[in-house]
């Protein structure tokens, strides 16, 4: 698209007409009121980045990382087991959605692009992306909580994995588009077969993005309450198994920030600082691994 | 896309050899073809496993579950009627204040008002906005838009009084925890979607008809209001219907901050509970019915969220359409 132009100046200036002329200041002010809503966009994110930073701060040290949450009324300690839990159910969520996702994405676009099931793969897709996070909880409930009657690592890691799954095939599919056309020529050139083609060629030249996509998931997966409060739940303690209530950083903030202990309040902003650095930190590498593609 | 060679070429290729070769593709292609039969059925596995669970509540309470205005679990009785309309009305709020907003800064990211490095910038706060988890949101909400919105609540209720719309809006008395407070903050939440989207519907415009707009002496305004908005108006709606999908659907910061009251009072500065929030209060610790009851309520936000989206999907994909044809 070329570049846009403005009317030229001198049309403006040297008209004199009272309509023109009211014009050009309806036209100045529509500017100004456009910036200045824009800019008002900005004001809530500095004023949750700064309570971040000071309401999050003064108990940011090691003890988070290493010691349990403190009990109702008591001080010190940390979230250590939070941070173990959250990291534990994204993994989880990623290991069983990465597979599916990436195998869904290759069928889409490599073996049968345009077919039945391809678009019905594709258009599932987009529908789960915009299914409200709790319904996957209120699935895993159903799924595994209700039969195993145990509130596990395990249902909120699968909760987890069907929230991120739309979003490992939609970004695996444009992963393996970038790839050129040309490649795959060549391959079958060569006489690859289809899947040595995949398998030597499109996927190792589209795996950049592909991780692109798993960040992405990962930011997404992390950063995620409301499927994990009735499936993963919480724990006080260490995880010793994935059979057990597990806690997470974002259910461990939902938790402490009703409470009326300063102490504790003051944890969830440090909570809330640490899953903040967490989320921006996967979206970071998201980006450069793109950048390097 | 369509050159590519379909699974069925290099299988049906005649040649001595390299048989065993041939045999990979096929276990596979029966790989990718499961987790794609796997991804499809997931979503209709959920919809068959919610209404399974929720069939006890269906049967005893049918459709009347929708209208029912009393959820008392001591009592065993359940309907959804205040949550659906906080849902509803959350949503609508928020959408209204977000639009806007949204709008302004896409323009602004499409135009070229400042130079790149600035618009730059206003993408990454927006960017950041999105990235910000929900539980983030209510706990911001929490220390400063529940402050803020009791004080404007003390000063609406005292100057709206007797007031035929506005009265019964910002009716007495005003809490925190209130509908008005949610709105707000979910209206911060799906702006990024907003922007996104409206954003690149500007982007599609081609720029013929914007040079053709100045040559005709438009002002830029002229140009934006009567030729770039107009054209890129479906997916400005699209944009719209996929944000209100969101907002539906938006638990965490929504539970945090609406008060989760069983009632819908009409007032906005009262307490208030939406489907989605009622689910994070009441699942860990329901029994029998009440499982049932919220499996039902689960069902009916599901649902509702699929209909808003595949009715933005459509959309979308008729802007596409005719996007292309323009161009």
């Amino acid at each position: 698209m070329p570049a846009a132009t403005t009317p030229p100046a001198a049309f403006l200036d040297s008209a004199r007409s009272a309509g023109t002329c009211r014009r050009a200041i309806i036209n100045r002010v529509l500017n100004v009121l456009c910036v200045g809503l824009a800019l008002l966009t900005f004001v809530p994110l500095v004023s949750i980045l700064f309570l971040l930073l000071k309401n999050g701060l003064p108990l940011f040290g090691w003890d988070i990382f290493t010691q349990l949450p403190p009990a109702a009324g008591q001080t010190g300690g940390g979230f250590g087991n939070a941070i173990v839990g959250t990291l534990l159910m994204v993994g989880l969520a990623i290991a069983i959605a990465t597979p599916f996702g990436v195998l869904a994405a290759i069928y889409v676009n490599e073996y049968a692009p345009g077919s039945k099931l391809a678009n019905a793969v594709r258009f599932v897709a987009k529908l789960l992306t915009g299914i409200p996070s709790i319904i996957c909880g209120v699935f895993a409930y159903a799924i595994i909580v209700l039969a195993t009657k145990q509130f596990s690592a395990w249902a909120g890691g699968f909760a987890l994995a069907i929230l991120i799954l739309p979003t490992i095939i939609l970004t695996a599919e444009q992963a393996l588009l970038g790839v050129p056309k040309a490649y795959r020529e060549a391959s079958y050139g060569l006489g690859a077969t289809n899947f040595q083609t995949i398998w030597r060629i499109v996927l190792p030249d589209a795996l950049p993005a592909i991780m692109t996509g798993v960040m992405l998931a990962v930011a997404r997966a992390a950063g995620e309450t409301a499927p994990l409060i009735f499936t993963a739940l919480f724990s006080q303690y260490w995880i010793r198994s994935l059979n057990e209530p597990t806690a997470s950083l974002s259910v461990l903030i939902f938790n402490f920030s009703t409470l009326p202990f300063e102490h504790q309040v003051k944890m969830a902003w440090t909570a809330s600082l640490v899953l903040v650095i967490l989320v921006t930190g996967a979206n970071v590498t998201a980006q450069l691994l793109f950048r390097k593609k | 896309m369509d050159t590519l060679p379909s699974p069925s070429a290099p299988a049906s290729r005649p040649g001595p050899g390299s048989f065993t070769a041939r045999r990979r593709p096929d276990l596979f292609l029966v790989l990718c073809v499961l987790a794609s039969v796997a991804t499809v059925g997931t979503l209709l596995w959920m919809i068959l496993e919610i209404t399974h669970q929720s069939w006890p509540a269906i049967e005893k309470f049918g459709l009347a579950f929708l209208t029912n205005a009393r959820w008392q679990p001591n009592r065993e009785i359940f309907g959804v009627l205040p949550f659906l309309l906080g849902t509803g009305v959350t949503s609508l709020i928020a959408i209204i204040l977000a639009l806007p907003l949204g709008l302004a800064v896409a323009v602004f990211l499409s135009e070229d008002f400042l130079p790149p490095p600035v618009r730059q910038f206003i993408r990454f706060t927006v960017e950041m906005l999105a990235a910000i988890p929900s539980v983030v949101y209510g706990l911001w909400g929490i220390f400063v838009v529940i402050p803020l919105v009791q004080e404007f609540g003390r000063w609406a209720v005292v100057a709206f009084k007797g007031t035929p719309v506005l009265g019964s809006l910002f009716a007495a008395p005003a809490y925190g925890n209130s509908i008005l407070t949610a709105s707000l903050v979910l209206a911060l939440m799906i702006l990024p979607t907003i922007t996104a989207i409206s954003r690149s519907a500007l982007v599609a415009v081609p720029g013929t008809l914007r040079e053709g707009s100045y040559a005709l002496g438009a002002t830029r305004w002229e140009t934006i209001l009567r030729v770039l908005l107009p054209t890129a108006a479906p997916g400005i709606i699209a944009a719209t219907i996929l944000a209100l999908g969101r907002a539906m659907g938006e638990t965490m910061a929504v539970a945090m901050l609406i008060g989760n009251s069983p009632r819908f009072s009409g007032s906005l500065l009262s307490p208030g509970g939406t489907l989605a929030g009622l689910l994070a209060n009441q699942f860990g610790e329901a029994q029998g019915l009440q499982v049932a009851s919220l499996m039902y309520a689960a069902l009916i936000l599901m649902l509702l969220t699929l209909m808003v989206n595949i009715a933005g999907e459509a959309v979308l994909r008729y802007t596409q359409k005719r996007t292309a044809g323009i161009r």
